[in-house]
């Protein structure tokens, strides 16, 4: 069997011009989850059995414990957890799940998360980012799906220092990490 | 650029979005039973009228959800969009 490639084509890069600094986040788990939260046996189980809190509405996420789960749609979420527990947590929560009409990927080394601080963190994702990024809109805490130029992206805002942190697909990663980087020099 | 309101997510920007033409075009129950003609109209023949439009989209890079959104095609202007299995609305164009 090949072994699961754990690096991205982003790593071990880091980007600073000025104030501004783009790093990626170290490797962590990451699990997509789908089901019906209608259904309340599934709610319930799959939150106590994955030791999270779903969040239930559009553009929103919630960080419980070590685990921050982000809204994908209305029946799909994603995981982010330390990367050694993401076995045990699918297990557990598969047999907690049983026979509920659920299903749960790793796709942990389907994405990586890029780390963008600084005071022009906005211009720089508003180059190629049509969401309305200022924090009157798009305030700390927020998560979005949208796109960065060609890519789609998981944008949430988060952290001490005005920053995003970007969900984007491995294949993606050096695209992205090129596109702002190169947007860091015209600044 | 249009601004298209996802059901689900809200205000975004068009370019998030991809058209997939008409909406409410039912498969007919049983395809065995058409004529070649009846099966051709089925896949082939949209209505394409000049004013309002029940078309399909899909959030790509957003929730990846299907939604229906009735336009109207000579001016591009939005009047509603509306979830999968909800009632279609009554736009007068």
């Amino acid at each position: 069997m090949k072994e699961i490639e754990t690096t991205s084509p982003a790593c071990a890069r880091t980007g600073i011009a000025g104030e501004n600094s783009l790093s990626e986040l170290p490797w962590c788990g990451k699990i997509n989850l789908r089901g019906n939260p209608q259904n309340t046996g599934f709610l319930r189980k799959s939150e106590k059995a994955l030791v999270v809190k779903l969040p239930l509405h559009p553009n929103t996420c919630i960080d419980y414990l070590d685990r921050t789960t982000y809204w994908l749609g209305p029946d799909e979420w994603c995981i982010h957890c330390p990367i050694g527990e993401v076995g045990n947590a699918i297990s557990q929560a598969g047999q907690a799940l049983g026979r509920i009409h659920h299903s749960l990927v790793d796709v942990s080394d389907y994405y990586t998360v890029l780390r963008l601080e600084g005071p022009d963190a906005e211009a720089l994702l508003a180059k190629a980012c049509p969401l309305d990024l200022h924090p009157r809109k798009f305030c700390e805490g927020t998560c979005a799906q949208t796109r960065f130029g060609h890519a789609s992206i998981l944008l949430h805002r988060t952290g001490r220092v005005s920053g995003f942190n970007i969900q984007v697909r491995w294949s993606f990663a050096e695209y992205v990490w090129d596109y702002l980087a190169s947007g860091m020099q015209v600044l | 650029m249009l601004i298209i309101t996802c059901p689900w997510c809200g205000q975004r920007d068009q370019s998030e979005f991809t058209a997939h033409g008409e909406a409410h075009v039912a498969r007919p129950e049983h395809p065995e039973q058409l004529t070649e003609s009846q099966w051709g109209d089925y896949v082939f023949f949209r209505s394409n009228p000049k004013g309002v439009h029940h078309e399909r989209w899909v959030h790509t890079h957003g929730c990846r959800r299907w939604f229906n959104v009735v336009r109207d095609t000579v001016t591009d202007h939005i009047f509603a969009t509306y979830r999968p299995g909800e009632r279609k609305p009554e736009i007068k164009g």
